[in-house]
């Protein structure tokens, strides 16, 4: 979130979107009833079923799952066509103005560069005319037809209400009423916020979906304003930590990038990480990557990182593929290349697509070793339950290690929410039996394995031996342990940049914050977007001042927030050129002549004059873009692409299938079902009883909503002569599942291209472990194809077909 | 409105970054001297009130655990009960209905409290001691390493990967686990290393 939850009070217009607020994440959408309450903001919902978020809005429009590009796009093009603008905003803090090169262009659904043996794009095209003086060129008059600005209008114009009804399937008058109502926020004074969620990652073009939203956004002047923002509402308690702190393949801590084999040493790797400036006195914060990465390097390696061994640069492993995400993983599993796994908390039979698949691949396994407080699937996945886990046990010769961790109650740490929120907590009970905690396992497979290279040796040893780890007990660090490491100190004396005769940071003592962090091995840091979080002045995640002045929401004092405590991103651009909040009622920061002051830390440099430097920071530009230059993999403006498995062909372009550049493993391409066999679009979805396979695990939640069924509309019910509460049997090309129907209004049938086009709900949450009534997941039938730019699997959108049939047979081998 | 009152009072009085104390340490002021004889005879006036964050959505909602004892002092501690903690900026005492439910998940019955392994083609899990499972783990992971880590690519590129074994860090473990998790997987060599930011 740019925002934080307890701003959602201060917007006009929410838009839910590839989201469902009230039933996914309850307790924040009553921010979302606040501001409708006591602003009289309205709620717009756009979703393929009517939800419970949906049952409170003000306008509801539905949509075809996928084809979510299509309906942004065409309300960029209406606001566009109509002059809903924030003009002042869109021509000093965004691209709009920038001149691209010549070779740029879009057709048939593809943009200039792609090459269809390596389904991929040659981007060098994707980019700005760059001057004689090094910086990229402007026309802020917005004439120029090669300005970014124009560009887009001719990108968009197709996507006119017309084409939104015949690839979505809204009807054109509910598709106007949203664009009218979201156009509205184009006033200084009116804000809108985007809540999203899985309902828009989980595509093969998930990333774009996003980026259209970003896009109208700025167009709309939302970015960086209280009330306003992209809001992601993350899924589960700590992803947004974990990938802060870079456990992702391709990441390291603080969204530096894993070395690839093209970077075989430091210097070449810093080479492409130089971001100087693309505009005259620009910020671009990214320039003290080096800074951030020397001192990870001393955070993992400490004395043994020095400059002469490139801080041990060659310790990391270099990448030799873009990521070794979870999708080529399990591919590589399923190819008989990968012999060990551990599920750290993580229950991948019923999270990742094609369950057959997944099954075989885990018993290809030499080892698995699964670390959790209850009982997983995936730990049991050897276990035959009849129809449920269908598996000839006595033939998977996969030893499994199943290990008990402690769960929330049990242990003491930060969480870091949505809103990043570094929220600290602290353990209220005691472990049942011999469960240990994650950080007692970590240390004990680490010094075990550290103790058998000391007597053994064998493959490079190196990085182990000499891992940080000073801890009282290096049998179990301590969370205060651990987050003043992540926080960063000084190794040597630290001397002020002003004043070199004086110690800034004295060797031992924490940094205040990144802004200390040096490149010369002079200090450590875990993670540098999170230092501040434990400095000198103590652990700011336990803070809890709740005191909020003038209710604006940012509540500075509670917690830590990252960056350096910063509540609102971008909160420069809630104010014009000259620095007076657009809208002197939502007033952040403003510059009062010397510095920048107000209700949050400011996103930019406190005296850095507002007509000199620009809002966006962190881009090399100064200004955020609506063309992204080179930075996806899938184009530079959102387009619209349909799902790998769609009920119609893509109106763009119909020899086009799915997302143009995503990875498609060979084995996963047979596997893609046609409308012809498959005809009604599948869709995934959580109910707001339970949380993914957890909640099965407790007596109540798994009460509540007792058991598995799958939503149709009462069309499709009459159609393939389907009861209401009947069992049915619903399969893709890769599986198939028995559930109750649950017959209903809730869910219609859209015409889209001229075609009827049926949707199939299907809830997550059963398995064969826990306390509720056996059933199946929808992950049973989605398609082993992630997104192109980051491999979010596409569990959205996908094609089945549904019958009457029998209950499934719980009889066991 | 007593109860939100009382625990903002019990902020001043405690200081931040408290981390529990009763509900009869709290000092309440005479208008509310009548509640405080009404709960007296409560059962959770006699637990230990313990900060936490709800681990399901983001939203991380601020909850109370009530439990017999006093983790804190290194006491064996019984949670009796979680609730909304009504000083929290964003869920102000409010849980939804898989948050209200949270002592079921950590009084589930299928909480894993002992280390077990399924041996190859077996149909069963086998209790063993920690030792056991760990030792086992370190070798299996050891000689998959040691077989099949990669110093150096065709090209002579020192590349220092290991792809032959992965894995899946949590969704609800704190940041300062996730550290630690960070550093020792990385610092193998392991590539596939991914969280379920994935899905």
């Amino acid at each position: 979130m740019t925002n934080a939850w307890t701003d959602i009070k201060n917007t006009d217009l929410v838009v839910v979107m590839g989201g469902n607020a009230a039933e996914a994440h309850p307790c924040g959408f009553k921010w979302v009833t606040e501001a409708k309450a006591h602003r009289g903001a309205k709620l717009i919902v756009v979703d393929p079923r009517y939800t419970r978020t949906a049952s409170v809005s003000d306008l509801y429009a539905p949509i075809r799952p996928g084809t979510d590009i299509a309906f942004l796009s065409g309300v960029i093009n209406y606001c566009m066509a109509n002059g809903k603008v924030q003009w002042e905003y869109l021509r000093n803090f965004t691209n709009a103005s920038f001149i691209v090169k010549d070779g740029f262009a879009y057709q048939d659904g593809l943009f200039s560069g792609y090459n269809e043996e390596k389904r991929d794009y040659d981007r060098t095209s994707w980019d700005y005319v760059i001057g004689e003086d090094g910086f990229a060129v402007t026309d802020p008059s917005l004439q120029h037809p090669r300005c970014v600005w124009n560009l887009l209008k001719e990108h968009v114009s197709v996507y006119t209400p017309e084409m939104v009804e015949r690839i979505c399937g809204t009807p054109k008058e509910k598709f106007l009423k949203v664009a009218e109502l979201i156009s509205t926020c184009s006033a200084p004074g009116k804000v809108m916020t985007s809540m999203y969620a899985l309902g828009w990652t989980q595509h093969s073009s998930g990333s774009q979906n996003i980026r259209a939203m970003a896009m109208l956004q700025l167009i709309l002047g939302n970015i960086g304003m209280r009330g306003g923002g992209m809001n992601a509402l993350r899924g589960h308690s700590n992803i947004q930590g974990l990938t802060d702190l870079g456990l992702m393949s391709h990441l390291l801590t603080g969204y530096l990038n894993m070395p690839t084999e093209k970077e075989p040493d430091f210097a070449k790797y810093m080479e492409t990480r130089q971001f100087k400036p693309l505009r005259p006195g620009q910020t671009s914060y990214w320039q003290n990557y080096r800074k951030f990465m020397v001192s990870f390097q001393k955070a993992m390696w400490g004395d043994s990182a020095t400059a002469e061994n490139d801080w041990n640069y060659h310790y990391l492993p270099k990448l030799d593929v873009p990521s070794y995400d979870v999708l080529r993983m399990f591919e590589l599993m399923y190819d008989g290349k990968v012999n060990g796994y551990i599920c750290q908390g993580f229950n991948p039979l019923l999270a990742f697509p094609n369950r057959a698949k997944l099954t075989a691949a885990l018993s290809k396994l030499k080892f698995l070793i699964t670390m959790d407080p209850l009982e997983t699937e995936t730990a049991r996945f050897w276990e035959n339950h009849g129809e449920y886990n269908d598996v000839d046990t006595a033939s998977i010769e996969t030893e499994v290690i199943q290990l008990p961790t402690t769960c929330f109650a049990e242990e003491e740490g930060s969480l870091t929410n949505s809103g990043r929120w570094l929220q600290w907590h602290w353990a209220g009970g005691t472990p049942p039996g011999e469960a240990q905690h994650d950080t007692w396992i970590m240390a004990q497979i680490f010094l075990r394995m550290r103790e058998l290279y000391r007597k053994e040796g064998g493959a490079f040893p190196d990085p182990l031996m000499n891992l940080s780890w000073d801890y009282a007990d290096p049998n179990e660090p301590t969370a205060e342990e651990l987050a003043r490491e992540i926080n960063g100190r000084a190794l040597t004396d630290v001397m002020d940049p002003a004043d070199p005769t004086k110690v800034l940071v004295p060797a031992g003592k924490q940094v205040l914050n990144f802004s200390q962090l040096k490149d010369d091995g002079s200090t450590m840091c875990g993670c540098w977007i999170y230092s501040g979080c434990f400095n000198e002045q103590g652990n700011n995640m336990a803070r809890r001042d709740n005191h909020d002045p003038d209710e604006t929401g940012a509540y500075l004092g509670w917690t830590f927030a990252w960056p350096v405590n910063r509540r609102t991103l971008y909160n420069r651009a809630s104010a014009d050129l000259s620095g007076k909040p657009w809208d002197p009622t939502r007033k952040i920061i403003e510059w009062n002549g010397e510095k920048w002051t107000g209700y949050d830390v400011p996103d930019i440099s406190p005296t850095a004059k507002p007509e000199e430097v620009g809002p966006f920071i962190m881009n090399q530009e100064g200004v955020s873009r609506l063309f992204t230059r080179g930075m996806m993999r899938d184009g530079p403006f959102p387009a619209h692409m349909e799902p790998f498995e769609a009920p119609i062909p893509n109106v763009m372009n119909p020899k086009m299938v799915g997302n143009p550049v995503s990875r498609v493993f060979v084995t996963d391409a047979e596997e893609f079902g046609t409308s012809a066999e498959f005809p009604y679009v599948g869709t995934s979805y959580r109910l707001t009883e339970h949380f993914h396979y957890w909640t099965k695990h407790n007596r109540v939640n798994a009460a509540l909503q007792p058991e598995f069924f799958v939503e149709i509309s009462e069309e499709l019910a009459k159609e393939k002569g389907i009861e209401k509460g009947g069992w049915v049997r619903v399969w893709s090309k890769r599986g198939s599942v028995k559930a109750k129907a649950v017959v209903t209004k809730r869910i219609r049938p859209l015409v889209c291209d001229g075609k009827t086009v049926h949707v199939v709900g299907i809830p997550l949450h059963w398995g064969f472990t826990g306390a509720a009534k056996k059933g199946f997941g929808p992950n049973s039938l989605t398609p082993f194809v992630g997104d192109a730019n980051i491999e979010t699997p596409e569990s959205k959108a996908f094609l089945v077909n549904i019958e009457p049939s029998s209950g499934p047979e719980e009889a066991s081998a | 409105m007593n109860v939100e009152l009382s625990r903002r009072g019990f902020l001043k009085l405690a200081g931040a970054g408290a981390a529990g104390t009763t509900l009869g340490a709290m000092g309440f002021g005479e208008a509310e001297a009548a509640t405080v004889a009404h709960v007296r005879q409560f059962k959770l006036t006699a637990t230990t009130e313990v900060r936490n964050t709800c681990p399901y959505c983001s939203v991380a909602c601020g909850i109370i655990i009530y439990a017999k004892g006093d983790a804190s002092k290194g006491e064996k501690a019984d949670i009796l009960h979680i609730e909304g903690d009504v000083d929290h900026p964003t869920n102000r005492g409010t849980l939804c209905p898989k948050g209200a439910a949270l002592k079921d998940f950590v009084h589930s019955a299928t909480r894993l409290k002992y280390p077990m392994i399924r041996k190859s083609g077996s149909d069963r899990f086998e209790r063993v001691s920690w030792d056991q499972a760990l030792d086992r783990i370190a070798r299996l992971m050891k000689d998959d390493r040691d077989a099949n880590f990669l110093t150096h690519n065709e090209a002579g590129v020192p590349v220092n990967r290991w792809t032959s074994t992965g894995m899946l860090a949590a969704s609800a473990t704190t940041n300062e686990t996730a550290w630690a998790t960070f550093k020792v997987a990385k610092t193998l060599g392991i590539v596939g290393f991914d969280n379920q930011a994935r899905v």
